[in-house]
């Protein structure tokens, strides 16, 4: 292609900075980035950097803010929620080389990494240690621990043992105006503001990280998984409240209903009970002795809440096989439809038979079948809306629909988003979340990290213009709330 | 004393005030952390009036609370359902309250093994330096919707924002506790402690003082049985824990005192005179000497600590906290700014700078 005089400045000038295999600026070179994890938002970025120090990092962001060429950072590209989608007048900052494990420091149970690293990585490296480092989000395998401090990614176990901001303690980052800064140390606390927590979960729009320190724990003792079946979801919904209030922290608790059952099943061949409207999947871990007490009562909660069936995985082997189907029931629903799209709200966790009731009648009114497999425990759903993107409208029809969901999960207090982030795709229904004067302060803290706005731009806080005609907001007389407020 | 009492509106009204005449606030609810800061000049922003539980349900695991409610009141809530907070807030007295728990973001003796006040903080409503009332988080487990805001105030002293309300997370309480104590000197006792935490004993606290080491076991009672057994060591009495969280142990009535927060690991000094919480990371010792330089080499950090000049008044106008890497001083500043605009909320509380 062509490159027009800006585009080639930009690319002798990054050249400068780095080797020319590091910088892309070829259509076909940069294509591969042109969507994240959400793929129906695509755009090819003006140039994709793969730096490999953070010194050629500090250079990049030097050069950028110098020329204000917005940036946006990605990690593995796993990301559900577009946060790494490209600008075409921008820079795509790759960490991918940034793929080395720095440190493991026993004595603390510390590890430390680089952003590029995978996620599963990381426990598989201390593991002969008897460590592991606790979330897990579903594309562990794949997904980079830097795209997870961003995202303040989930996963199954967050009930007990928190999120990415409960087990980082320290990040190295660098601002867009090239300041190094170390946030949080590894003691337990550090002075001054808690800048790491809100760090953590920024989604690249407050500098860039090249560093993280992760805690590591010791792996459990004994793990059981027990498997309870139930005649409505509504049932499964109670049962998942009275497993909590009975003073039981399980490590997991997993609700998937009739429709993802049958789907996992057909897949892994997990041995469900395929009649079942609804599943739970209820994991304890610890010492052995407590895991004992604690399955038991467990067992009997679940009894007294109208389970048709218990079973506690027998070993080891059924117990992975009880896990496969929940881990393989999104690439099982991917075969019901052409294809889904994952929604990724949290609501209390009292209000799942309402809120689940609420998804089958929007289904309806929509035409669109929705599959249910989520973490109960956290109360965070993931509705998979099944559509297929060669029907014209469909995907349209179906964001909408996704957009609804969102909407009643902020109505019965819960939120947009649990794990997956706002990013581009629920840029809208920040709207309806917060308010002017909220969003306002958003923008607020991103111009104190970044002054000219450059770090992912139009990302996960909307504009109150975007707002505006998002239609959220009361507007009167063409005329926003707080006219004195700046509109950016 | 009512126990549910809403001064939102007052509250907004007295930071207008305060905006609209450029004077500083100096934000107080049960005022038993006036030492932990530095001295704000300002008209007193008194929050202890506005109180009360606003909602707690056992299954959700979150109790929602104004500021000013006293910890006492939530502790004795949580505590009839089994259930508690279980980063242990030191209550310095009968009057601490939510909100100074949160601001000051301490922790107690269960820090290292439960997590800290921050960790806990689901969502919390303020209002900002321009008399603008907010709200960030919620009342669920998971929320990534726009940036931590709620966590940022964990700690902030009120210098960001006043806190209005907080969202927490809550825990059930362990079946049983029981507590060990054995004579070590530092170094032994944390030798040990380190390879029972790495083989996944349910510890929850731990000090070394005065070469005995005493640790808190919190689990079902087969399993502290079959713990007991693994470590040894002699049952002693409780008691001592809530001495701990609450500093009313003879150990925290001495002058000078200094609160180091290191690695776990960083290297022990076998004196007789330091107390050792948190598994290594939390060491209090007495010293006429700025300990500053000292805890950054150890990659830690150190606070002048004087509990118990609460009683006789405020900490000497000096740094009560470990200095600031330039640029991190420089994001703060921007911070306070970006919230508080008039420099109007608790001014110089933390550093002469925000």
């Amino acid at each position: 292609m062509t490159l027009t005089p800006e585009k080639s400045l930009v690319v002798r000038c990054l050249q400068k900075i780095l080797p020319a295999e590091c910088v892309l600026h070829e259509t076909e070179d940069l294509r591969p980035y042109e969507c994240d994890g959400l793929s129906a938002y695509q755009r090819v970025p003006m140039v994709v950097v793969l730096p490999e120090t953070a010194e050629q990092i500090k250079q990049i962001l030097s050069f950028c803010t110098t020329r204000k060429i917005p940036v946006v950072a990605r990690g593995a590209g796993t990301g559900l929620s577009g946060g790494a989608l490209p600008l075409d007048d921008g820079i795509l900052l790759s960490l991918a080389k940034f793929d080395r494990i720095l440190k493991v420091n026993l004595d603390n149970l510390t590890a430390v990494v680089q952003p590029g690293v995978r996620n599963l990585a990381i426990s598989e490296a201390v593991s002969a240690h008897g460590l592991y480092y606790a979330p897990d989000p579903s594309s562990q395998i794949a997904c980079s621990i830097g795209g997870n401090v961003a995202e303040n990614a989930g996963g199954v176990h967050c009930l007990k043992y928190g999120l990415t901001v409960h087990n980082i303690i320290k990040l190295e980052v660098l601002t867009m105006q090239g300041d190094s800064l170390t946030i949080g140390g590894d003691a337990f606390d550090s002075p001054g503001y808690d800048l790491l927590a809100l760090m953590t979960g920024s989604e690249g729009l407050l500098g860039i990280i090249t560093e993280i320190t992760v805690r590591l724990l010791p792996k459990p003792e004994t793990a059981k998984v027990i498997l309870a079946a139930f005649d409505d979801v509504a049932t499964a919904g109670q049962a998942v409240s009275n497993i909590i209030a009975g003073g039981i922290l399980p490590a997991g608790l997993e609700l998937m209903d009739h429709a993802a059952i049958g789907a996992a099943d057909d897949f892994v061949n997990a041995g469900y009970p395929r009649d079942a409207a609804a599943i739970l999947l209820c994991e304890i871990d610890g010492g052995t002795a407590e895991v004992t007490d604690q399955l038991s009562r467990a067992h009997r909660v679940l009894e007294r809440s109208g389970a048709t069936q218990i079973q506690v995985a027998e070993d080891e082997q059924q117990r992975n096989k009880f896990w496969a189907g929940r881990k393989a029931a999104f690439p099982a629903v991917g075969r019901l439809a052409p294809d889904y799209y994952c929604m990724d709200g949290t609501i209390p966790r009292h209000q799942i038979a309402g809120v689940l009731t609420r998804i089958s009648e929007l289904s309806d009114e929509y035409g669109l079948p929705i599959v249910n497999v989520f973490h109960a425990g956290d109360g965070n759903l993931h509705p998979l809306i099944l559509y297929d993107a060669n029907i014209e409208g469909e995907l349209e029809k179906t964001e909408e629909l996704g957009g609804k969901i969102l909407e009643v999960c902020v109505e019965v207090g819960g939120t947009i988003t649990g794990e997956h982030g706002v990013g581009i795709e629920k840029i809208n229904q920040m709207c309806v979340q917060f308010n002017a004067q909220e969003l306002t302060q958003f923008h607020a803290i991103k111009r104190a990290f970044d002054p000219d706005e450059l770090l992912n731009p139009g990302k996960a806080i909307p504009t109150l213009h975007r707002c505006a005609e998002f239609g959220a907001m009361h507007v009167h007389h063409g005329q926003l709330p707080h006219p004195e407020l700046e509109r950016f | 004393m009512p126990n549910d009492q809403d001064k939102t509106e007052l509250l907004c009204e007295q930071v207008l005030h305060a905006c609209n005449n450029n004077k500083p606030l100096a934000i107080r609810a049960g005022n038993s952390k006036r030492f932990y800061g530095r001295e704000v000049e300002g008209d007193a922003l008194l929050v202890d009036g506005h109180l009360g539980i606003l909602s707690y349900e056992a299954s959700e695991l979150v109790i929602t609370a104004r500021a000013g409610t006293r910890l006492s009141e939530i502790e004795a809530v949580l505590e009839r359902n089994g259930q508690q907070l279980a980063f242990e807030p030191p209550m310095h007295s009968e009057r601490s309250t939510l909100g100074g728990a949160i601001a000051s973001g301490l922790s107690g003796p269960a820090r290292a093994f439960n997590g800290a006040a921050r960790d806990f903080v689901l969502g919390a409503k303020i209002i900002n330096g321009k008399a603008e009332l907010m709200q960030f988080g919620g009342q669920v487990m998971k929320n990534v919707a726009g940036y931590d805001v709620s966590r940022l105030m964990v700690g902030a002293q009120g210098t960001l924002g006043v806190l209005l309300e907080i969202s927490l997370k809550v825990l059930p309480k362990p079946e049983a506790e029981m507590t060990l104590t054995y004579e070590a000197d530092a170094i032994t006792a944390h030798r040990w402690l380190r390879d029972w935490l790495h083989r996944g004993l349910p510890i929850t606290a731990s000090c070394h003082y005065q070469r005995r080491l005493s640790l808190r076991l919190g689990s079902t009672e087969n399993s502290l049985r079959a713990a007991h057994k693994t470590m040894g060591g002699e049952i002693a009495d409780s008691a001592m824990w809530p001495q701990l969280r609450d500093q009313t142990h003879t150990f925290f009535a001495q002058p000078n005192l200094w609160r180091l927060s290191l690695p776990p690991s960083a290297a022990l000094e076998n004196d007789e005179d330091s107390l050792i919480e948190w598994g290594g990371a939390l060491r209090w010792k007495a010293s006429n000497n700025n300990l500053f330089e000292k805890a950054r080499r150890l990659n830690g950090h150190a606070t002048r600590y004087q509990s118990n000049a609460a009683a006789a008044g405020t900490n000497p106008a000096q740094d009560i906290f470990q200095p600031l890497q330039p640029t991190v001083l420089a994001i703060h500043q921007r911070l306070k700014k970006a919230f508080d605009p008039l420099n109007i909320l608790n001014p110089g509380r933390m550093y002469k700078e925000l």
